[in-house]
């Protein structure tokens, strides 16, 4: 504390009207978003070398580590080759309806990896071990390369191309040696995001019946009940993220996209596909079915099959009022101890700034089931009033989504840059009057899509949700899951497709705001 | 009268002295520029007329109204200053017309009161009233930031770099229009910038500032031909600065023998030579001889570099139709008188036939 606190003086000097009540907040929600950090750390080093070495070096978690990291290698390669590969046919192409390939590329994501697994394994048992598991992590994750790919590809400056061409380059050089380079961070980037993904799920993996990391965690919780071995192993784990958190760190340091902000002026130029287009079409039509098609038809079957018995209305309403209401409480929540770091971070620079920020983006790389056991343990021990109850569970949910948040308030943030206050202050607006008639406007979009999006997550949570939720209290996510674990697919179709028709309004919403923030 | 008086204002950040006592004073009505290079504290002191910033120690007087300094502080919504900050700072979330009335009470704000009047004063068509601010170009944004600025009827203007991020074509005509609408609304202004052109052009009074100081402030002629030091010299134009000595009011140089101003003293000094001065005569008039050792020509007049036989180089302006050619010789004199410093006060001596900062 003392040592941050003369941080806060030194580089107070430089901004005006350093902020200190608003450092000490952030400073606190820093340390809240590394309370699961710290708890595996203490743990880890509580135990004791030896307890440790027998914890660790077991059979088990030697075919648990396997698993894990040939899953993570096999799909990450995958859904690079896929997602760029898509990229390059929706952005640089002559591929017919390119405007509708391009949502539908993206809209796996809105599809939780769990309820995609639901709609494989209930179907066919055969895409239960490695290699369906690969298929089916890769059709939920592969947007996630697409994306950023796609984004890159429309940006690039077909300035630089033609350069390459006038300096004597063929088209197929200068795809090469000119447009390769440059996606080279987006690809990297969405690889690193589809890892940290996968180390951090849990219900696709369960229901695939492929056991890693996270499965295992939740098998030893379950037998011994936030024992020493299941700790050991989110250790393990949480090793492995923060292996590729700092890769992605380091990536994102290291390279600067060349054109930021509006994009090209003018589009490049497209391949003619000419008689390839049946089987460009044929490919991204063939990866929609199987990444949208699969899951939502199964479930319109098992929807279909389960409302000829019995449908349990009472049951479904209660468990999507206690998900919208989790899901709001968590957005408001995060929103709010999102906004003075980010205020912070963008308003008062400075080393401090910088590390509290840094801190909260942990969450990003921490397992779902990783935070759920570090707040049971800890609360068990040290806050027993509140275990088991809403609070502790909104907490996870903080922990977990402060990252979506802060991306989103951050930029909202720039977009009220001081010298507008600075205008408005000049024009005889007093400091209320600017955050009620400059301020709020400008910020109050990006806000609302860092909530959408926190409301997303957590209504397609599972994992933290199913080891802290209070007993009694049911969600969609862990209704679905009770069923389709006792194998009941019809009764468990309802709560997934209650669950995406929730998450649709709210994605409209996003796209709204998204919209309303304007390039100045 | 004097709508705005600065005086003895002093600013430190830390252990920088940013300001290190300033006094400035701007006549009602006029435009004042306060010229220096980034990092000079030009800014740093805007922001303090405007009310962002505090001053360390001395006063600013608004009006009759002390704002600043003697126990006194007024915020910045209470001073009436109009400010146009550098990239116009439009409110991206309001169109023109509220961007314009964003300073008036709110009964006027609902009527679109003035919104009409004001985009003619900066030479905007009314059109533009219901355009988002990123629909405008660079310069339309900025002349909206002013009209901003001046419908509040502020007692004082001030203009922080408005024209450094407009690129060349539009900088001219904006510079023009924003120069027309505060004469018309006749407000006293302050223009912070780093360019001599723009200085010396639109205001009526140029101050100098020279890391936290004021190094001269008077009239553009005076700054350009009576410039208190070699440095000010170079910085507001073009400016030869030679090595003589001086006796009874003519110095002794490299180009002959030029009447100075006749308060220098005797002895070793630096004389300052537009290159304006100096002029190509015929051989037999006498005068120093060089050779043309390169020739630029810009259209509206020219400009030469000479070696002279000791080996040093000369810039002169030349009128385009008369080039010499490169190689050949050549025979020149200057005209006018020019200023000298004597040695111990001259400031950052500079190189002989330095490139100019900024042509035309």
């Amino acid at each position: 504390m003392t040592a941050s606190a003369v941080a806060i003086r030194r580089w107070g000097a430089r901004a005006r009207a350093y902020p200190t009540g608003v450092a000490a907040f952030s400073l606190l929600v820093a340390l809240l978003a590394l309370v699961p950090l710290f708890f595996v750390a203490w743990f880890s080093a509580s135990v004791g070398f030896d307890e440790a070495r027998r914890l660790i070096f077991r059979p088990r978690v030697g075919e648990l580590l396997r698993n894990t990291v040939t899953l993570t290698v096999a799909t990450t390669l995958l859904c690079a080759v896929v997602g760029t590969g898509a990229a390059w046919l929706v952005e640089r192409t002559s591929l017919p309806g390119r405007r509708l390939w391009h949502v539908l590329l993206a809209a796996p994501l809105a599809v939780p990896a769990f309820v995609n697994s639901f709609g494989w394994v209930s179907l066919t048992a055969s895409v239960q071990g490695y290699a369906g598991a690969v298929l089916v992590v890769t059709l939920s994750y592969f947007p996630l390369v697409y994306l950023p790919v796609a984004a890159t590809l429309h940006g690039l400056d077909p300035a630089l191309e033609e350069s390459a061409q006038a300096l004597g380059h063929g088209p197929v050089r200068t795809f090469a040696r000119v447009v390769v380079p440059q996606l080279r961070p987006a690809m990297l980037g969405g690889m690193l995001l589809v890892g940290l993904h996968l180390l951090a799920e849990f219900g696709a993996l369960q229901m695939l019946r492929f056991p890693t990391f996270t499965t295992g965690i939740y098998e030893q919780y379950q037998a011994t009940f936030g024992g020493p071995a299941a700790t050991m192993l989110a250790s393990v784990l949480v090793l492995l993220c923060l292996l590729l958190l700092l890769a992605e760190l380091w990536m994102r340091g290291r390279h600067r996209y060349a054109r930021l902000g509006s994009g090209a002026a003018r589009p490049a130029a497209r391949v003619q596909l000419g008689r390839y287009t049946p089987l460009a079409l044929g490919s991204v039509a063939g990866l929609t079915a199987l990444a949208l098609g699969v899951p939502l038809g199964s479930l319109l079957y098992w929807l279909a099959i389960g409302s000829s018995t019995t449908f349990p209305l009472g049951e479904l309403a209660t468990a999507a009022l206690t998900s919208v209401g989790l899901g709001a409480a968590g957005a408001v929540v995060t929103t709010l101890l999102a906004i003075p770091v980010a205020w912070l971070a963008v308003r008062h620079r400075s080393r401090f700034s910088t590390v509290v920020e840094r801190s909260t983006y942990f969450g990003h790389a921490l397992p779902g089931i990783v935070v759920a056991l570090a707040l049971v343990t800890i609360s068990i021990r040290y806050a027993q009033p509140i275990y088991q109850t809403t609070t502790l569970l909104i907490v996870a949910y903080a922990v977990l989504f402060l990252p979506l948040s802060m991306v989103s308030v951050q930029s909202a943030l720039v977009q009220a840059p001081p010298s507008l206050d600075d205008a408005a202050r000049s024009l005889g607006t007093g400091r209320l009057g600017v955050l009620r008639r400059v301020t709020l406007p400008l910020v109050a979009p990006g806000l609302g899509a860092g909530a959408a999006l926190v409301f997303l997550a957590v209504v397609t949570e599972l994992t933290a949700t199913l080891l802290l939720a209070p007993i009694g209290t049911t969600t969609l996510a862990t209704q679905f899951w009770s069923n389709s674990d006792s194998i009941a697919y019809g009764a468990a179709a309802p709560y997934a497709a209650l669950m995406v028709g929730i998450s649709i309004p709210a994605s409209y919403l996003l796209t709204r705001f998204s919209k309303k923030v304007t390039p100045r | 009268m004097t709508e705005l008086t600065v005086q003895a204002v002093t600013k430190a950040y830390g252990t920088v002295d940013v300001l290190r006592g300033i006094d400035v004073s701007v006549p009602s009505g006029t435009l004042t520029a306060i010229l220096g290079p980034s990092g000079c504290g030009k800014t740093t002191l805007l922001r303090m007329i405007a009310g962002f910033d505090r001053p360390d120690t001395g006063e600013i007087v608004i009006g009759e109204n002390t704002v600043a300094g003697g126990g006194q502080w007024v915020p910045p919504d209470r001073r009436g200053v109009g400010y146009v900050a550098q990239e116009g700072a439009l409110f991206p979330h309001l169109d023109v017309a509220a961007n314009i009335t964003f300073g008036l009470p709110r009964v006027e704000r609902r009527a679109g009161h003035r919104v009409a009047e004001l985009l003619e004063l900066v030479g905007l068509d009314a059109g533009l009233a219901r355009r988002q601010p990123h629909e405008l170009s660079g310069g339309q944004q900025q002349r909206v930031a002013l009209a901003r600025a001046l419908a509040p009827r502020p007692a004082v203007v001030l203009l922080d770099e408005p024209f450094s991020s407009l690129d060349a074509g539009l900088r001219d005509e904006t510079r023009r229009a924003v120069a027309e609408a505060l004469a018309a609304a006749g407000s006293t202004a302050i223009l912070v910038t780093h360019d001599q052109a723009e200085a010396l052009s639109l205001a009526s009074q140029v101050a100098v500032m020279r890391s936290g100081r004021l190094a001269q402030i008077g009239s553009p002629s005076q700054l350009y031909h009576t410039p208190a030091d070699a440095a000010v010299a170079s910085f507001v134009g073009e400016a030869m600065v030679l090595p003589s000595s001086v006796r009874d009011g003519v110095a002794t140089c490299a180009l002959g023998e030029l009447p100075v101003n006749p308060d220098c003293a005797d002895g070793a000094a630096q004389v300052v030579i537009r290159p304006e001065q100096v002029q190509l005569v015929e051989p037999h008039l006498g005068g120093i001889r060089a050779t043309v050792a390169e020739v630029r020509f810009y259209g509206h007049d020219a400009a030469a570099t000479l070696t002279l036989a000791n080996g040093g180089q000369i810039t002169t302006r030349l009128t385009s139709t008369e080039l010499p050619a490169v190689g050949n010789p050549v025979t020149v004199r200057v005209r006018g008188t020019v200023p000298a410093y004597p040695q111990s006060t001259v400031g950052a001596a500079e190189p002989v036939g330095i490139e100019p900062s900024a042509v035309g």
